[in-house]
């Protein structure tokens, strides 16, 4: 199996989200980046199967040279080599595009990617990729088994999970249940050190034109106060009287 | 030149979502000054979208479609938009629709934005507001292509009644091939799911064990809302992960979400801050959740919700 993992390099869960130049541009002055969270499911899946099973792990992110720790990084938890396509990646089917091009030339037969990106919260390029190869595509994926060509996928949708199958080539978008919390790995000492003489490549992008552009950011407009409530006769009549929700 | 909106069905039933996409697509149609069309497959009432607004509704009538599948799915919805030349086609945020956008516009040659929340403030550039940074912010989106594929994030417009004549059209769409299966589907009877919830009540690791959540489902059901965790409860295997919201989990757009023993993590926070009202239970007055809430009570989870429980009985007699 050739598997390829899209890697997105997203700002922390914890960081606090601040913007620059009016409001035009994300301000990542002290931000920490991280492998998007959900994407960290999909490489742990692609490492069971490497081990187990025996396959060769790729991964891959569309962005400029800031991006290279965070692929280090999933090179360093055991990926065997990394591509990084030179690039902005500021619109979703811009970044299907590229990353159509990396599976054509790799003949990668399984994609694993992640549900969405913590931020953008596109939740599109997998299906985007899948679409434009015309290769299967299961989004919200929590459970994938493969055999030979087989592949065994549930899927979640509102109020319960809906087993399918397919034969490679396929693309999912993953989540937690792909593997377990606990199980996500950390990059130890040896694997960082092994990371380094990995090769990471870096490809030029094929021109394509963004099909959506960002005009400007706006925060969350501040709160007003909590209302403390001293007892709960109190509070079903404001929920009832002034929220007006039950 | 129309706008299409893709009204999602469970069992023949309408979505309540359905309905909001179609308030909000009757309204875009009137900015751009066109008809709004509805594609519907398998309803077993279309005429309920007059309602909202529909003026022709196309609804596909198969029953090999009654099992969802992606790419014959997304290929009705393109063939739909061809035939009524739309310029902007509109999906909800249900489970189906978020996995159908992507292929409906690679397959229109569309830009596709999610999490949109607010009516295009401007329609040329089409210009749509939406949620980005995991709800910690949001952007202005622009899109650049002739045609727009937008997907409404669920509770931000609501549902607008606005009764016309509409007529209805049976749809014979072609069928594509699909190499996906469907093997079966395992569906949590009876409960009412995160998604579909007007109030999510919700339990954090201030509750102890799982042995303690009788209190919280007892709750829920008295309001006909569905339960939820935090993240350590759903890691820790007191709950199921379906149940976790957050940043990482589901995200809760409810009208009313109330968190007991939650801390109020800025990842946590961040999942269920576009519920409208939030009501926070928790020991700890310093708790970071009291910023973020409308109501609170400072107060021991084991002694406020078993009174609230015993007090919303006695409202929601008085009140039937
Ligand atoms: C990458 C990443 C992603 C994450 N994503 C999410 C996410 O999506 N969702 C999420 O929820 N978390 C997420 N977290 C975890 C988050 O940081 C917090 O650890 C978590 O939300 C805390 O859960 P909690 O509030 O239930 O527990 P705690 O923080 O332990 O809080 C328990 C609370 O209960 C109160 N309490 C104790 N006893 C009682 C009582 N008897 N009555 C009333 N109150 C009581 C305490 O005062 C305290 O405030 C994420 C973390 C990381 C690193
Ligand atoms: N710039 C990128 N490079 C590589 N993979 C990406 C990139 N952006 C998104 N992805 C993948 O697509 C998934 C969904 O991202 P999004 O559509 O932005 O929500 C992510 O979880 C990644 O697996």
């Amino acid at each position: 199996m050739k598997i390829l993992v899209c890697i997105s390099h997203v700002p922390d869960t914890t960081s606090k989200i601040n913007f620059t130049e009016n409001d035009s541009k994300f301000d990542s002055n002290g931000v920490q980046f991280v492998i998007n969270p959900y994407d960290e499911f999909a490489l742990t899946r692609a490492m069971w199967f490497k081990e187990k099973q025996g396959a060769t792990v790729t991964v891959v992110n569309v962005g400029n040279v800031s991006t290279e720790p965070t692929l280090r990084k999933a090179l360093a938890i055991g990926a065997d080599n990394a591509i990084r396509v030179n690039t902005e990646a500021t619109d979703g089917l811009a970044v299907a595009k590229e990353l159509a091009e990396v599976v054509k030339n790799g003949g990668y037969n399984l994609v694993l990617a992640g549900k969405e990106s913590i931020d953008y919260n596109g939740g599109m390029v997998p299906g985007m990729l899948a679409a434009l190869l015309d290769f299967s595509f299961v989004n919200a994926c929590i459970g994938l088994e493969i055999d030979g060509d087989k592949a065994t996928i549930s899927r979640e949708i509102d109020g319960g999970k809906e087993i399918l199958t397919s034969n490679l080539p396929l693309i999912i978008a993953g989540q937690k249940g792909l593997v377990e919390e606990k199980d996500l790995r950390i990059p130890n000492m040896r694997g960082i050190m092994m990371a380094r003489k990995k090769p990471l490549s870096i490809v030029e992008p094929v021109n394509n034109s963004p099909a959506t552009s960002i005009a400007s950011f706006e925060k969350q407009a501040a709160k007003s106060a909590c209302k403390l409530v001293d007892n709960v006769d109190e509070l079903i009549s404001l929920l009832h009287n002034e929220a007006k929700v039950i | 030149m129309s706008v299409l909106v893709f009204a999602e069905t469970s069992e023949g039933k309408f979505k309540k979502s359905a309905f909001e996409v179609t308030s909000y697509g009757k309204k875009v149609a009137e900015q751009l000054g066109t008809n709004v069309v509805v594609l519907a497959i398998n309803s077993s009432d279309p005429t309920l979208l007059y309602t909202y607004g529909a003026e022709k509704v196309l609804n596909v009538l198969n029953d090999s479609l009654k099992t969802f599948n992606v790419k014959i799915f997304a290929n009705i919805i393109k063939q739909a938009a061809e035939k009524e030349n739309s310029q902007v086609v509109i999906l909800d945020s249900a489970s189906n629709s978020l996995y159908l956008g992507p292929n409906v516009a690679v397959n229109l040659n569309a830009g596709y934005v999610t999490n949109v929340v607010a009516l295009p403030s401007s329609t040329s550039p089409l210009t749509v507001k939406r949620k980005t940074f995991s709800n910690k912010a949001f952007n202005n989106t622009i899109l650049n292509t002739d045609i727009k594929v937008i997907s409404l994030a669920k509770n931000s417009y609501g549902l607008i009644e606005n009764e016309v004549s509409g007529s209805i059209e049976e749809f014979s769409p072609s069928l594509v091939e699909s190499n996906l299966t469907s093997e079966r589907i395992e569906q949590t009877t009876g409960k009412v799911t995160i998604a579909d919830a007007d109030i999510v009540v919700s339990g954090g690791r201030g509750l102890k064990g799982p042995e303690n959540w009788g209190m919280i489902e007892e709750l829920a059901e008295i309001l006909g809302a569905a339960s939820a965790c935090s993240k350590p409860v759903s890691d820790l295997g007191w709950r199921p992960h379906s149940e976790h919201v957050g940043q990482t989990g589901k995200p809760v757009a409810s009208n009313l979400y109330i968190a007991i023993g939650i801390s109020g993590a800025i990842q946590h926070l961040a999942g269920v801050n576009s519920s409208k009202v939030k009501v926070v239970i928790n020991t700890d007055p310093e708790a970071p959740f009291f910023k973020a809430a409308d109501y609170g009570i400072v107060g021991d989870a084991f002694e406020v919700v078993p009174k609230l429980i015993e007090k919303l009985k006695e409202f929601k007699a008085n009140n039937a």
